[in-house]
């Protein structure tokens, strides 16, 4: 064959392939096998979440959030609330801080175990997401049984969450936690030393520190890389610093580094599950906070006290007003940092909000990421990005 | 944590002479007010000098402020590992004024711009590939911008008749209904319906 026939080839990723992880179109240049160029097309989901919100009174904003990382929803609408409370000066009472932690933590297992199954199907195998989703199914009951959603929960308000746990509920969250390390276990026994797992993802997907700092990677892709850095340790916020627990950190910066990672983070999520049932047993009070400026007074207030039920109906036609600034408050959300850049004119209602994904920074690096890898390692490596697009395209 | 912010916008100020930078503190959070031209500069001292080390960058947006004669604010947010503090700076242009890209300091930086050119048209000079990236192919206008109104003037259907997606005028059954919470006792900027007639002596 004459040498001038020899061309490269286009092809299409996406949008509806299932190792797409939703609505990516990626379009590949591809010399044989080997990837020259990547180019995510994204926006397929975009919905206009932060046009909406700015015409959104501040507590019709947070529904919005569940339905950005679908796969965590609380952690979301955690940074949201950190930075009204900023803003603000709301104060959280204890029992609401140890129940938004406890809710992050099943938010971060929900997310780790649709990922780290999912992307062990990219690369073939198929028993892992059977496994995980079971536990994922009896997380989302703990959800329900928390919020009356399973996903969009709503559950996260300024000043606290909505309504208080049942002590039953806490108690089986308790007898879920030591099974469930045993469940992590069997998905380790599976693939840490499977031999085609390992030949998919080691040395698959390398990135340096320096540039993951300079693509704006967060999370779990810069503590593959060796980065000992976490902002529930670094810049706590809510009662982290009180609770004992570690960061898994990577040496190589591939796949099979945030793999692991992800594997370990599950059953430290699980330790810190625990020390909050273990304090949450012991400290009653109210879960979110008394000023009735903020947050709405109980029913049964309602029924008798005038006071209460005006808070109530200007909570729920006006809303709360938050003092002029601006202001960014992060989350270590499963996926990585979770910033909200919020805008406020002193009205009842966002002036800007700034959403910032972490999937976003990640996903564009897919060209990077991938030159010179063969086709098949595009799964592997956009698998281990985890990426969803309901935060990416917002 | 305040006399840390302090001590960075001072260092920041001693590394960069000739550039004329304000700063204010509020909530927690250093805010570093810069001149256009002077934005990749400041960029990169934040980034190379071993004693500010802002190598992490987290994300830039635009704010619009329709009333202002340069509209729009580019607001950037960078992270420094090793202080464990964040930064954040913003710039002023307008509709046709470019900001010069960060791409060159951060690569990150390339999709950060691309949405804020999609969504809000502010234009940057020196960007590798400035298309957009959220909204449909196609698409006309910028979104986010706040005269740009929330229902938007497209809407999308499928066509059975010449089977494809077909763009039509947005046609709503319903007006959109921007309801008015604000309480009427605490000073509103407009006039009540009513009150147009009340004399004020």
């Amino acid at each position: 064959m004459p040498e001038a026939e020899v061309r490269n080839f286009n092809i299409n990723f996406g949008p509806q392939h299932p190792a797409a992880h939703g609505v990516l179109r990626l379009v590949l240049e591809l010399d044989g096998e080997v990837v020259e160029r990547v180019d995510p097309h994204i926006g397929l989901l975009h919905r206009g979440t932060e046009k909406l919100i700015e015409v959104k009174t501040y507590l019709q904003a947070i529904p919005y959030f569940d339905r950005l990382d679908y796969v965590a929803p609380m952690n979301q609408e955690h940074a949201f609330c950190l930075a009204i409370e900023r803003l603000a000066g709301i104060e959280v009472p204890r029992r609401g801080q140890l129940i938004r932690v406890l809710y992050a933590e099943i938010g971060r297992i929900l997310s780790h175990l649709l990922n780290v199954t999912t992307q062990a199907m990219d690369v073939g195998a198929l028993t892992p997401p059977l496994w995980g989703f079971e536990e994922r199914e009896k997380l989302m009951v703990f959800y329900e049984r928390a919020s009356g959603s399973r996903m969009h929960a709503a559950y996260f308000r300024p000043g606290g969450v909505h309504q208080d746990l049942p002590a039953q509920l806490i108690e089986d969250i308790w007898d879920w936690c030591d099974p469930f390390l045993q469940t992590v276990q069997d998905l380790d026994d599976l693939l840490s030393e499977n031999r085609i797992f390992k030949q998919r993802n080691v040395d698959i997907g390398v990135v340096s520190l320096d540039d993951c700092w300079a693509w704006g990677f967060s999370g779990v892709m810069v503590r593959g890389s060796g980065a000992a850095w976490d902002l529930r340790k670094s810049q706590p916020y809510e009662c982290y610093a009180e609770l004992d627990f570690d960061i898994p950190i990577g040496k190589n910066g591939d796949c099979y580094d945030r793999y692991h990672i992800r594997m370990e983070e599950m059953r430290q999520s699980v330790r810190i599950m625990k020390q909050c049932i273990e304090r949450l047993r012991v400290e009653k009070g109210p879960v979110v906070s008394t000023d009735g400026k903020v947050a709405p007074p109980k029913r049964s207030e309602m029924k008798r006290s005038m006071e209460a039920l005006i808070h109530h109906f200007k909570l729920y036609t006006e809303g709360f007003h938050v003092p002029e600034g601006d202001i960014y408050a992060a989350v270590e959300a499963p996926k990585g940092e979770f910033g909200v850049y919020l805008v406020a004119d002193g009205s009842n209602k966002p002036y800007r909000c700034k959403i910032r994904a972490p999937g976003f920074a990640h996903l564009q690096a897919m060209d990077y990421l991938c030159r010179g890898h063969q086709l098949a390692d595009v799964s592997a490596v956009l698998g281990s990005l985890d990426i969803v697009f309901g935060e990416v395209d917002r | 944590m305040t006399v840390a912010l302090q001590e960075i916008a001072e260092t920041l100020k001693a590394a960069l002479p000739g550039v004329s930078l304000a700063h204010e503190i509020a909530f927690g959070d250093l805010t570093v007010h810069v001149a256009a031209d002077d934005i990749v500069a400041v960029l990169t001292v934040l980034r190379d000098d071993p004693k500010l080390a802002f190598i992490s960058f987290v994300d830039i947006c635009g704010v619009d402020y329709p009333a202002r004669e340069k509209r729009f604010d580019v607001v950037y947010h960078l992270l420094s590992p090793t202080l464990n503090a964040r930064i954040r700076l913003k710039v002023q242009t307008d509709e046709t004024t470019p900001v010069p890209s960060a791409c060159a300091v951060f690569v990150g930086a390339d999709w950060f711009e691309r949405e804020a050119y999609d969504l809000y048209g502010i234009l940057f000079s020196d960007h590798p590939e400035l298309r957009r990236i959220l909204t449909d192919y196609g698409f006309d206008g910028y979104p986010l911008r706040k005269d740009f109104p929330l229902t938007g003037f497209v809407e999308v259907r499928y066509d059975d008749e010449q089977k494809r997606v077909v763009y039509e005028p947005v046609r709503l059954n319903q007006e959109f209904r921007n309801f008015d919470f604000l309480s009427p006792w605490e000073g509103t900027e407009y006039v009540l319906p009513g009150d147009e007639k009340a004399k004020t002596n």
